[in-house]
C-alpha cells in the first residue's frame, strides 16, 4: 500500500490519444481503394489521350472535312510515300450510316421492349415472369458474333421478303425506294439485328423504372375504378417516361458502337445511302474493322481519329442516358 | 368438432382471378383467331409466316375487342386490346432467343465430334471435312485471354465498388458516373486504344496479353457496377458492429463486409466473364488467330473461340460454316453455363455464408 502511495508521486500518465484521424492502416486502405476507384477516370482519360495523339495529324490535315466529307481515300504516290494532299478522309457517310442503322434499331426495338417490360411488370403471372426475365437477361450475354451469324443465316431470308413487301407497298416514300433491285445485306436488316440486340437492355431498364412506380398511386387509380390500361396511361407511363427515354438512349449507345454484328449483316459501301432497303451502308465501328486489315500506317491514324469520334459520340449518348436514368430513380423515393 | 369448423371455413374467393368460363372464352377467341388466319391466308393472295402472324393478331384483337365491348363497354375493350398488344410484344421479344438457341443447336451439332476438344487446327484448313481438326487451341486461347482479363479487371472493379460504397469520398459521384460511361465504350474502341497505347509504340506484334487488356477494359464496368449493387445490400449494422468492436475501417471491410458479400461478388465476376467471353472485335485487331496451341500470353498470336468462328465464317465454304456453328455452340454453352452459375449464386441470400 505504501509503495503505491510513493509511486503516485510519479507524473500522471499521458492523456490517451483521442482523435478522429484515421489510423495508419486505414489511410493506406483508403489510398489503395481511392486509387482503384480512380482507375476508370484514368482509363477513360488514356483512351481519349491515345486516340487523340494518334489521330491528331489526320484531324489537323482534314479539319472539318473529317466530319462533313464523305470520301475515304488513302492515296499512295508513285514513290510509295503517303500522299497527304490527295488523300481524303471524311467520316460523314459512315456517321450518317451509324445514325440510320441505330435509328432503325430504336424504331423497331423500343416499342417491343417497352411493351415487353409493361407485360412483365404489370401483367405476367409470377412463374412466367421469372422465366422470361431470365431468358431476356441471358440474351444480353449472347456474344455479338452470334447475333451476326444468326442475322445473316436466319433473319436475312425473312428480312429480304419483308423489305420487298415494304418496297412494294410503301415505295413512294423516299427512304423505301430502291435504285437497283438488291435488298440483301441492307441497313434495314442490320437495323433489325441491332433492334434484337438492344431489346434486353431497354427492357431491363424500363422494367426497373416501372417497378419503382409508387404503389399508392397505382392503387389509387384502381380504387377510382380504372382499368389496367387506364392506370398505366394515367400513372405508370407518365411516371416512367423520362426513365424510358434514358433506357432508349442506352440502347442507342449500344447500337451505335456495335461492330461485328453489323459487319456480318451489312454490305459496307463507303457512300451516303438514305435508302434503307438498298444493299449498301455501314457504320463507323464496322468500317474501322473493315479498313484496319490492309491499312497503311497513315490510314491507321485516320482510323484512330474515326475511333475517337465514335468514342466521344457514344460517351455523350451514354452520359445523357445515365443522367436521365439516375435522376428518375431518385425522384421515385 | 374439428370437422364442423373445417366445413364452416369458407374457401378463399379470388374475385380477380380468371374463372374457368373466362379461360374458356380466351381459349375460344384464340382458336377463332387461328382459324380466321388460316381461312384468310388460304382464300387471299397473302402468303408466308408473316401473313399468318399478322392476320392472327388482327383477328385476335378484333374478336377480343368485340366480345369485351359487348360485355363491359369501351373502357374494358381498350384494356383488353392493350393486354393483347403487350402480350404480343413479349412474344416478339422472346422469339429471337428461342430461334437463336434452336438454330445454334440444329446447325452446330453436325460439327460436334470428340476431336473438337483434343486437336487443334495446326495441320487442318477450315475447308477440310468437319471430322478433322478441332477447337482445342481456341478453347485454351479463350480461357487464357479471359483469365488474364479477370486478373486485371477484378481487383480494379471491386476496389471501385468498395470506394463507391464504403469510402464515399468526394469522388463518389464522378466515379460512379464515369463507370457507367465506361460501360458504354464500344468494344472496337477498346481494341483501338490498346493498339495505339501498346501495340504501336511497344510490342509491334500481335499477342495474347493485348487482347486481355482490351477485354479487361470492357469487363471493369460490369464487375464494378454489379459489385456495387451487392455491397449496397450489405446492412450497415454489420459495418457498424465491426467498427464498434474496435476494428479499423480496413478490418471491418476486409473481415466483415467483403466476406458477407462473397457470393454476390463472385456473381459479379462471372457476369463480367460472360460479357467478354464472346467479344470479337478487339481480338481481331490485337491477338490475331493462329491454328496451333499457344500457352504464352506475351509471344505470338493467340487463337480464340470468337476469332475461330469469325475466320470460319469469313472462309465461307459449307464445311467452314459448319465449323463456325460448332464453335458458336461451344461458346454459347460456356456463356449459358456461366450465366446459370451466376444466377444460382446470385439467388442465394446476401450475407449468408
Amino acid at each position: 500500500m505504501s509503495q503505491t502511495l510513493e509511486q503516485s508521486a510519479t507524473p500522471i500518465p499521458e492523456k490517451r490519444e483521442l482523435t478522429t484521424l484515421p489510423r495508419f492502416s486505414d489511410r493506406v486502405f483508403r489510398g489503395v481503394v481511392t486509387t482503384g476507384g480512380l482507375s476508370s477516370l484514368v482509363i477513360l482519360g488514356l483512351i481519349l489521350g491515345f486516340l487523340l495523339y494518334n489521330g491528331y495529324s489526320t484531324l489537323r490535315q482534314q479539319g472539318m472535312h473529317f466530319l462533313t466529307g464523305s470520301n475515304w481515300q488513302a492515296v499512295i504516290s508513285d514513290s510509295g510515300a503517303f500522299d497527304v494532299k490527295n488523300s481524303h478522309f471524311g467520316l460523314a457517310a459512315m456517321l450518317i450510316g451509324t445514325m440510320i442503322v441505330a435509328l432503325i434499331a430504336i424504331a423497331v426495338g423500343v416499342p417491343i421492349s417497352v411493351g415487353a417490360a409493361t407485360y412483365l411488370t404489370f401483367y405476367a403471372p409470377n412463374a412466367i415472369k421469372k422465366i422470361m426475365v431470365s431468358a431476356i437477361d441471358l440474351m444480353a450475354a449472347f456474344p455479338s458474333v452470334l447475333f451476326g451469324l444468326w442475322g445473316f443465316f436466319v433473319l436475312q431470308p425473312s428480312g429480304e421478303y419483308w423489305a420487298k413487301l415494304i418496297h412494294k407497298y410503301l415505295g413512294f416514300i423516299p427512304f423505301f425506294q430502291l435504285p437497283a433491285p438488291y435488298v440483301t445485306r441492307s441497313p434495314f436488316i442490320a437495323g433489325l439485328v441491332l433492334a434484337i440486340m438492344i431489346i434486353p437492355i431497354v427492357t431491363s431498364v424500363s422494367r426497373e423504372i416501372f417497378s419503382q412506380t409508387p404503389l399508392d398511386r397505382i392503387q389509387a387509380a384502381y380504387a377510382l375504378g380504372a382499368t389496367r390500361f387506364a392506370m398505366l396511361r394515367a400513372v405508370a407511363f407518365p411516371y416512367a417516361r423520362s426513365g424510358i427515354v434514358g433506357g432508349v438512349m442506352l440502347g442507342l449507345g449500344r447500337a451505335m458502337g456495335e461492330t461485328v454484328a453489323v459487319y456480318t449483316v451489312l454490305n459496307i459501301v463507303y457512300q451516303v445511302n438514305w435508302q434503307i432497303l438498298f444493299s449498301a451502308g455501314g457504320n463507323v465501328a464496322s468500317m474501322i474493322l473493315l479498313k484496319f486489315g490492309e491499312a497503311s500506317p497513315n490510314e491507321v491514324k485516320a482510323l484512330m481519329a474515326a475511333g475517337l469520334v465514335l468514342f466521344i459520340l457514344t460517351l455523350i449518348v451514354n452520359s445523357i442516358a445515365n443522367l436521365i436514368v439516375t435522376r428518375t430513380g431518385k425522384s421515385g423515393r | 368438432m374439428s370437422t364442423v369448423t373445417a366445413q364452416i371455413m369458407p374457401k378463399p374467393s379470388k374475385p380477380w382471378a380468371a374463372s374457368p368460363l373466362d379461360r374458356a372464352k380466351t381459349g375460344g377467341i384464340f382458336l377463332a383467331a387461328v382459324l380466321a388466319s388460316f381461312a384468310v391466308v388460304a382464300s387471299t393472295p397473302l402468303k408466308g409466316k408473316l401473313a399468318y402472324i399478322l392476320v392472327f393478331f388482327a383477328a385476335y384483337i378484333m374478336i377480343d375487342f368485340a366480345s369485351t365491348f359487348i360485355k363491359v363497354g369501351r373502357q374494358g375493350a381498350v384494356d383488353a386490346v392493350f393486354r393483347a398488344v403487350v402480350t404480343m410484344a413479349i412474344a416478339i421479344a422472346v422469339t429471337p432467343i428461342i430461334s437463336i438457341l434452336i438454330t445454334v443447336w440444329l446447325r452446330g451439332h453436325k460439327g460436334l465430334h470428340i476431336g473438337l476438344f483434343t486437336t487443334d487446327m495446326r495441320s487442318t484448313a477450315y475447308t477440310d471435312p468437319i471430322n478433322q481438326g478441332g477447337l482445342l487451341h481456341a478453347i485454351i486461347g479463350t480461357f487464357l485471354l479471359v483469365f488474364f482479363a479477370m486478373i486485371i479487371s477484378v481487383p480494379i472493379g471491386i476496389l471501385t465498388a468498395i470506394y463507391l460504397t464504403e469510402i464515399r469520398g468526394k469522388f463518389t459521384r464522378p466515379i460512379s458516373f464515369l463507370v457507367q460511361a465506361m460501360s458504354g465504350v464500344p468494344s472496337i474502341v477498346a481494341g483501338l486504344f490498346i493498339y495505339a497505347a501498346i501495340l504501336l509504340p511497344l510490342t509491334k506484334k500481335l499477342n495474347g496479353i493485348e487482347g486481355s487488356l482490351a477485354l479487361a477494359i470492357l469487363m471493369i464496368p460490369t464487375v464494378a457496377r454489379m459489385s456495387e449493387e451487392v455491397l449496397k445490400l450489405i446492412p450497415s449494422d454489420l459495418r457498424e458492429a465491426g467498427v464498434a468492436l474496435g476494428g479499423t475501417q480496413w478490418r471491418s471491410v476486409a473481415m466483415v463486409v467483403v466476406p458477407a458479400a462473397r457470393s454476390g461478388l463472385i456473381t459479379a465476376v462471372i457476369l463480367g466473364i460472360a460479357r467478354v467471353a464472346g467479344e470479337t472485335a478487339p481480338l481481331l485487331l490485337l491477338t490475331g488467330g493462329s491454328g496451333s496451341k499457344n500457352y504464352n500470353m506475351f509471344k505470338d498470336s493467340m487463337g480464340s473461340l470468337p476469332n475461330y468462328i469469325w475466320q470460319c465464317f469469313a472462309t465461307g465454304t459449307p464445311e467452314s460454316i459448319t465449323r463456325a456453328w460448332a464453335g458458336i455452340l461451344v461458346l454459347l454453352v460456356i456463356v449459358v453455363v456461366l450465366f446459370a452459375a451466376a444466377r444460382t449464386l446470385g439467388n442465394r441470400k446476401v450475407g449468408k455464408k
